[in-house]
Formats: structure tokens, sequence, C-alpha cells
């Protein structure tokens, strides 16, 4: 239950400063796991061992008078997309079965170092495509608020685990809304930070102009203590900011008296539905009374993200998925020479999304057809950065919903291009490389979790924090339909 | 159906993907990535002269770092890993003539 568990900032005082060891922590996510992630489903593997040897590790510290760190005894969860040494790392694909990485993403070495416990791996759509969890090889994860409802995607493993309490906090990774998305379906925070503020290196890549890997917590301080753990340069990934990235615990508190904040016309009309418009009309009302000034401004091009995220990202997973060949890790078929032989392991290991965008990116690569499509879509993606640094220079932030609705029904959106739509909103950050923050909002007409999401523009992604907090604060707990309020429940 | 996609070209593309695509899957993917395309043609109304392509949103190029040797990952390590090894190296099928 939600309002059972500690905070990670609450974890790491007591277990600093000796009240409670990271041992005791350990139990307490292994046992709320147990309890019902048989319904759940979040985990793929759990990695006991690893996070129990990690715990003893943070308590003989303690014993010994050291700092164990800000994420002392902590339990975490990874996407399974991230790489552990030792420990399986699937990408939910029956392609990666049984192959285990060796060596560590910087994001989980950069976790343990800072104290914290990697409690297990949480599912994903398949190579983090798809916006529900159900492209999964392994089965779907379901929503914790309403087990016949999706968690979102791809990261609904990692946001699942956080709304149902396994764990404060978990890692996904966000390519274009695959974190904010399913934070706003499950009722948590999550968060993409500006493009090259956290290492990749580890994270298997889908596409890799757009990849980012941020937390999911209950929080939005929570969030901000994980950023600031995972963020930062790292020499191994080429992308990586050099310069040193604005601490988001800092500007905690710092709330939004004086900002200016616009509400993107463009994402609040057609296709979102009336009871999340609502609540973000609402979170703007909030905002407003803490002291911003808030008005609607129009960003015309975002309309185009949709169109031109659907070539660029297959594009290049068209390109980085090309590895899996049968040769250096994962699964093969035997063929009778080396082509049939590629062919016969990538047929039987991708499942049927991976393949529609493998050859969706071939076909939009391809000659004849590059300058129509590629070409296009990676000049649409300039239109909307000068779109969007217009629209800065009047607002310090912007606004909008984070997900067209609340957590659809299993199976409801069969088809690839009504699932594709729900990240409409979340794209066009991905596009520009932009940070956004999705904060819990009130619930919708199905009491179902309803996500708001902040943009700020490169390197505010500190800003996000302090205006994500004002949010947290006014957070409205009135009933609707369903006459359950999301905070503090959830609905078995 | 959309015609933005064939029969043909999806064939074609699952052959330089290293896919093979069954007749009934050739049916699903032609219809499912002609409505992508469909979208896709959206972006065919705008004029875009004079506006630059973006390959990506980071303003960094060209990242590089001293050419000092460093510990790599081990061979044996990693060769555990592989479908199939022999004598230090990834083992494959012929890759000319006959098996």
């Amino acid at each position: 239950m939600m309002n059972a568990q500690l905070t990670a900032i609450e974890t790491a005082a007591r277990v600093r400063s000796g009240d409670m060891t990271a041992v005791e922590a350990l139990a307490q996510s292994q046992a709320a796991v147990t309890a019902r992630d048989a319904d759940v489903r979040a985990f793929l593997h759990l990695t006991d061992d690893r996070a129990a040897e990690q715990a003893d590790r943070v308590d003989a510290q303690v014993a010994q008078g050291q700092d164990p760190g800000p994420l002392a005894g902590v339990p975490i969860a990874i996407k399974d997309n991230m790489c552990t040494r030792g420990a399986p790392t699937t990408c939910s694909s029956k392609m990666l079965e049984g192959w285990k990485p060796p060596y560590d993403a910087t994001v989980v070495s950069r976790l343990e170092a800072a104290g914290a416990l990697v409690v297990g791996k949480t599912n994903l759509d398949e190579f983090a495509m798809g916006s529900s969890t159900e492209n999964s090889a392994f089965g779907p994860t379901r929503n914790p608020h309403d087990l016949t409802r999706v968690p979102g995607g791809s990261s609904g493993g990692s946001a699942a685990a956080v709304a149902a309490g396994f764990v404060p906090l978990s890692l996904g990774s966000d390519t274009g809304g695959s974190i904010r998305q399913p934070a706003a379906l499950c009722g948590v925070v999550g968060f993409k930070p500006t493009y090259g503020a956290v290492s990749r290196y580890g994270l298997i890549a889908f596409a890799s102009s757009l990849d980012q890997i941020g937390p999911f917590a209950s929080t939005v301080a929570d969030a901000a203590l994980c950023f600031d753990t995972i963020g930062g340069h790292d020499p191994r990934d080429a992308t990586s900011i050099p310069s040193a990235i604005p601490s988001a615990a800092a500007a905690l508190g710092n709330g939004v008296a004086g900002k200016r904040i616009g509400i993107i016309d463009e994402l609040m009309g057609e296709g979102i539905d009336d009871d999340v418009r609502a609540r973000v009309e609402q979170a703007a009302a909030a905002l407003a009374d803490a002291g911003a000034t808030v008005e609607r401004v129009s960003v015309p091009a975002t309309i185009y993200g949709l169109a031109a995220y659907y070539l660029i990202a297959p594009a290049e997973a068209s390109s980085n998925l090309a590895r899996y060949d049968g040769v250096r890790y994962g699964q093969r078929v035997d063929g009778v020479n080396v082509e049939e032989m590629n062919a016969a392991t990538r047929t039987a290991g991708f499942g049927d999304e991976v393949k529609r965008r493998i050859m969706l990116g071939t076909y939009a690569l391809s000659s004849g057809y590059y300058d129509a499509y590629y070409g296009k879509a990676q000049r649409v993606r300039t239109l909307i950065a000068n779109e969007f640094a217009q629209a800065y220079s009047s607002f310090d932030l912007l606004m909008s919903p984070t997900s067209p609705s609340t957590a659809f029904e299993l199976g409801a959106k069969s088809d690839p291009m009504s699932l594709y739509m729900c990240d409409v909103c979340t794209i066009p950050s991905n596009l520009v490389g932009h940070p956004a923050l999705s904060v819990p909002f009130g619930v919708g007409d199905d009491g179902l979790p309803v996500g708001v999401q902040l943009l700020a523009p490169l390197l505010g992604d500190d800003e996000l924090f302090a205006a994500g907090q004002v949010l947290e604060d006014a957070n409205p707990t009135d009933a609707t339909a369903s006459g359950s309020e999301i905070r503090g429940e959830v609905r078995p | 159906m959309s015609e933005r996609i064939t029969r043909d070209e999806v064939a074609h593309v699952g052959q330089l993907a290293r896919l093979v695509i069954t007749d009934d899957e050739l049916t699903m993917f032609t219809e499912q990535l002609g409505a992508v395309l469909d979208t896709a043609s959206d972006l065919a109304a705008l004029d875009l002269s004079g506006v630059e392509p973006m390959a990506q949103p980071c303003a960094l190029t060209n990242v590089t770092r001293p050419d000092v040797i460093e510990p790599s990952l081990g061979r044996d390590e990693v060769l555990a890993m592989a479908p199939a090894a022999q004598d230090g190296r990834f083992r494959v099928p012929p890759a000319l003539g006959e098996a």
C-alpha cells in the first residue's frame, strides 16, 4: 500500500541514523513483492542475493560509523533494459533471454555507490517499444490501481513497482514518453531528464538520439534525490553533458512565485479526454494560486511530433537492433549459413511490434524514401525546437497533460496507431532533448490517476522539481465518479 | 487499405532487415505500416525549406578521450554469453558457399 511505505528519503535517514537496518528495509520490500507481485507482475527477475549483499555492506558501514550514502538501504527496481552484471537483462525479449551482461550500467553503479539496494529487474514493452507493457515477451504488467488496466509503458513494470509500494524508487527509460506516461497512469512521479544529463552507458539502445534514463518515485523530492544521484558526466557515454547538472534537490521548496507558465494549446484540444483536461486546468489554477502567471501558448509544430517520431525512432531502432544477429549474445536459431542463421534468429527472437518498427525504420531510411520520410522528420525536429525556443522567450515552464487518457483496459488498443497516439503529449520533449516531469494530480472520472506534465528548456531540470512540488502539495483528493481517492489507497 | 506501401515493398524491407515474413504476416504488416505512413504523410504538407535537419539534440560533436589503454571486459566472460564459441572466438556457420 502506498502510504504504508516509507519514502526513499525517510528510509535513508533511518538507515543512516541506525534506527533501521538496510536488511530490514530490504525485507519489507521483499514482503510487499511476495504479497502482491503475482497479481501486478512488475518484476521479471528478483536480484535477492545482490540486494542482500549490498544491505549487509550498508549495515556494516553504519556500524563502523561510516556514511553509506544518500540512498542508504533504499530498495530500488531497475527496468530490464539496463545492464546488471551477472543478472538477467532481457529487454522483455526472447532475443536476450538467458543473457547476463558482463558489466553494470553507470546508473546502477551510481545508485549502489550511494547505498541503494537493487532488488530486481522490471517488465517493459519489448525493447521499450510500446505504451502499455503488453508487448512483453513474458506477459503484461497490470496497473496496481486496477488490475484489469494497463500500467502504461514502456517502463510499466518500474511504474507499477512504485505504485504498488514494492519500492520507493525505480528507474525507467524514456524515448517518447516511456517514463512519464506510465507514471501518469500509475499515479506516481516520473521524470525524463535533459538529453545527456544522465549516462546511458549500459542502457540497451532503442533510439539513440531520443533515449534518456530517469526515475519513478512516490514523491517529487525522492525523484530529485534519485536524479541528483544518477546524473552528471560519464566519460563512457559520448553524449553525456560535460558541465555540471544543476541540483534538483537544491531547487525543492523554491515554489513558482513570479514564474511564467504556458499551457500548450495544441495539447489541450481534440484527442485529450475531458476529465484529463479539467485536471490540467485545475493544476494550472494551483500554480497561479502559488504565485505563477499562467497563460495559454501556441506551439503549433508539436502536432507534427508524433508523425516525426514514428519515422525517427524506428529508423534509429532498425540500426540499433541490427546487432541482434545470433553471433555475440542472446538467442541463436541455427541455419545452414550465416545469413540464414541471422534471419532465423531475428525472426524467432523479435515480437511483432519490434519487427514492425524495424521494417518501418528500414523503409524510412531506404534509398528513394530517405528524403521524403527521415529527412523531413529531422527538419520537423528543428521546427519544433525553434517553436519551443520562441515559447521559452515568454515563459519559464510549459505544461500539458502527460497522457490523453487515464489507464485503459488490457487489450483495448490492439491496433498500433491507436497505441502510438498515447505518446502525443510526451514525444515533443524527446525530439528536442528537453526535460519533462509528470506529477500525479487527482483522478479522472473513472477514479484512476491523472498526470500533469511540466516542461522546461534544456538543463531546466531543477526548475521542474520546484514547480512539481507545488502541484504535489495541491494534489486534489476529491472523489470523482468512482468515489475513491488516489493518494493513500491502492485499489485491489 | 493504404496504398502507401505495397506488399512487395514490405517483403523487400523484411529481407533487408533479415526477417522471414510469412504470407499472413505480410498482409498484416502491409496494412499496419501503411497506416503509420499515412500519418507520416501529414509532414508532406509542411514547408520546411530553409529548416536544417536535426540528427540529435545534443550540442556535443567529435567527443574524444586520451588514447590510453584501459582494462576491457574479460574475453572468456564475454564469450561465455555467446551462443557458440571456439578457440577464443565467436563461432558461426559458414559465411560463404554451401554448408
